[in-house]
């Protein structure tokens, strides 16, 4: 069965099944005054016991709580101890004539339907949190003690209908391995722990999750968000495996996270990572990038009936600036045509259209359009540190015609009085050779430059990305390619300039080196390829590097390139 | 009274965590304090009132400070939002 992965990691092992009882109402109105002072008293002694409890939690050395899970425990304190929940309780009982009971059940449950009906995620899954401390509250009400007394035996798989933080938070992680529930969200407390605490974990599994028995054989991927009852030899030897290898990679992205991408010659190397959304930006400070190098702006315009407006553009990359946390930033004015199309905007059939009407082709040919789109990204940029790249840049007048039109929106936003940010870089992506030829000309009209390589590398040697027959000769090592790099590289240096690098060969551990060698600074890659190119920066010298260019500039075929590398890369 | 109007710098919000922090700031002062946003204005020492806001990164809120030691908690409610809030 399937639900969602939220923590990564494979958990192997038996099923643990908690089922929980609702609390329930009694009905009982309260006679008079005395009785009344009575509940209100149980109310507050309970709200006493439940935080002492909280106190015993956090004390306690067995759990080694980190971070993470203080905040969330501190951030129970305050619930419990909140003067609004308090004051509702007591009106409750004080003029409806309730016991704490059913007062605390019913405020409860009014609030937990206040959040499930908001129309943000995160408060949505607050539910969780304060139907948590409701329990947590009632239990004392009715004195029923600790019910959470569980034994569990190692390699332990938690399966239940919904895990509290507090039962997440108390899971002892000696013998629990993972856990799945059929209810929660990627943002409830449940799945944060989880995640913080390295634990796999699956959640929004479904009524079909209840089925499992007490003791059954189970394999939880917290990736891919699988559960496997009962499985054969074969899953169990292919899931040992990807166990085994999971937890080496763990342990290469846990030494060098937290590391600066720094070669032991002391040359420091900046790794972004692409992307096509806010929230991707999670997995981007996960693994330890240090900003986006290319935030492609494709996915807003897809999957729609009209162009966006300013005001929902400015919106869609405010949220991804705001979650970037003041990290640089670039963003890549769209870039559609080629094999990218959409529904509500007429592009023409043609017969070549990667060599046709597309990304700032469109974009100069409709100004309109591209105005609305930079003065939504220049407004974003009041929030953080952003830069402009244009795509598919030929000529330095496409270049100097997009800058024209930059400057109008700015003037635009100065008159209307909208804020935005003074220091808003300009750059190009360089993917087509005349580009990459006449980088010493484009040097000087931008700050920065970041090198396409796909695009690049199927310009350079008219290769159609998608033709099967000659998937063999697109090749990124290719001399012709390689000294159109190098060459963009030098002219970036030489003027000055930034230069980086968003196409696929950034993220190839065999071209790290040999970029690295041609004195590239910035690489930019998927945000789960950043730990493993760190890696190689880190255990290898700028001298090297170096070494490593020469040699290869020196040769006259991308086989000899290639297996050079792969020689010195094992 | 004072009255003091900031935009969310965060990308989250007013999430539990910050909320949690600014209820334990304000506890400390006599002063009784105030969060609106929109037309709704709750009390400050509630964290199930902060969170009721739904309060997201680029909102703007104000907040509302009445009593003797209104000055000293601008000063400390201030460097929240315009300081700590980006890190938490």
């Amino acid at each position: 069965m399937k639900g969602i992965g939220v923590s990564p990691g494979i958990a192997i092992g038996r099923a643990f099944v908690i089922k929980k009882n609702a609390p329930a109402t009694n009905g009982i109105i309260l006679k008079n005054q005395v009785e009344i002072v009575a509940e209100i008293e149980r109310f507050d002694i309970s709200v006493v016991n439940a935080l002492a409890e909280i106190d015993a939690i956090k004390n306690s050395s067995q759990l080694m709580l980190n971070d993470d899970d203080i905040a969330i425990l501190e951030t129970q304190v305050e619930l419990i101890n909140d003067p609004q929940i308090r004051e509702d309780v007591v009106a409750k009982i004080e003029e409806e004539k309730k016991t704490a009971n059913d007062a605390m059940i019913e405020v409860t449950a009014g609030i937990v339907t206040l959040f499930e009906s908001m129309d943000d995620e995160y408060m949505r899954a607050r539910s969780a949190d304060f139907q948590d401390i409701g329990n947590r509250i009632l239990k004392y009400i009715n004195r029923t003690g600790d019910t959470n007394n569980r034994s569990f035996e190692p390699d332990t798989i938690v399966i239940a209908d919904d895990l509290t933080p507090s039962d997440t938070i108390t899971l002892d992680l000696n013998l629990v391995t993972g856990f799945a529930t059929q209810a929660g969200s990627r943002t409830s407390h449940a799945a944060i722990i989880a995640k913080s605490k390295g634990l796999p974990a699956v959640v929004a599994c479904g009524d079909e999750l209840m089925t499992i028995n007490h003791n059954d054989f189970i394999i939880l991927d917290g990736l891919s968000g699988s559960v496997y009852v009962n499985p054969g030899e074969d899953i169990i030897s292919r899931y040992s495996a990807k166990s085994a290898s999971f937890r080496r990679q763990a342990e290469v992205l846990k030494m060098v996270k937290d590391k600066p991408a720094i070669t032991a010659d002391g040359k420091q190397v900046t790794l972004l990572a692409n992307i096509s959304d806010a929230d991707d930006l999670a997995m981007v400070h996960d693994n330890g990038g240090e900003g986006v190098g290319l935030f492609r702006t494709e996915m807003l315009f897809m999957d729609r009936d009209t162009f966006p407006d300013e005001d929902e553009q400015f919106e869609f990359y405010k949220k991804a600036v705001l979650k970037a946390k003041g990290k640089p930033i670039v963003i890549r004015t769209i870039d559609i045509g080629g094999d990218k199309h959409l529904s509500y905007f007429n592009l023409p059939t043609e017969l070549n259209p990667f060599l046709g009407y597309r990304a700032i082709r469109i974009s100069l040919d409709q100004e309109g359009l591209f105005i609305v789109q930079l003065k939504a990204i220049l407004r974003a940029s009041a929030f953080g540190s952003v830069s402009i790249m244009f795509p598919m840049i030929s000529n330095v007048k496409e270049v100097r015609d997009a800058k024209f039109i930059l400057n109008k929106a700015k003037n635009e936003l100065l008159e209307a009085g909208i804020a935005f940010s003074n220091d808003v870089k300009v750059g190009i992506m360089v993917e087509i050779p005349s580009a990459a030829v006449t980088a010493d000309i484009l040097a000087k009209e931008v700050d920065f430059f970041s090198i396409g390589t796909n695009d690049l590398c199927q310009y350079t040697l008219a290769v159609d990305r998608m033709n099967e027959k000659i998937t063999h000769l697109y090749d990124p090592f290719n001399p012709g390619v390689l000294r159109l790099i190098l060459n963009v590289i030098e002219q970036g240096r030489a003027h000055n300039i930034h230069v980086g690098m968003c196409g696929e060969m950034a993220s190839d551990p065999l071209a790290t080196l040999l970029l690295l060698g041609m004195g590239l600074e910035e690489f930019s890659m998927s945000a789960a390829s950043i730990p493993a190119i760190k890696n190689i920066i880190i255990n290898n010298s700028e001298a090297t590097a170096k070494q490593v260019c020469q040699q290869v500039m020196a040769m006259d075929s991308s086989e000899n390139v290639t297996a050079y590398l792969k020689e010195i890369t094992q | 009274m004072i009255t003091k109007d900031y935009i969310i710098t965060s990308a989250q919000g007013m999430h539990a965590r910050p909320a949690t922090q600014l209820v334990k700031l304000v506890k400390g002062f006599k002063s009784a304090t105030s969060l609106k946003k929109g037309d709704k204005i709750v009390k400050l020492n509630s964290l199930l009132n902060i969170l009721s806001l739904s309060i997201k990164g680029g909102e703007t809120i104000s907040v509302i400070m009445d009593g003797e030691d209104e000055v000293s908690a601008a000063i400390v409610i201030d460097d929240f939002f315009t300081k700590q809030l980006k890190e938490l």
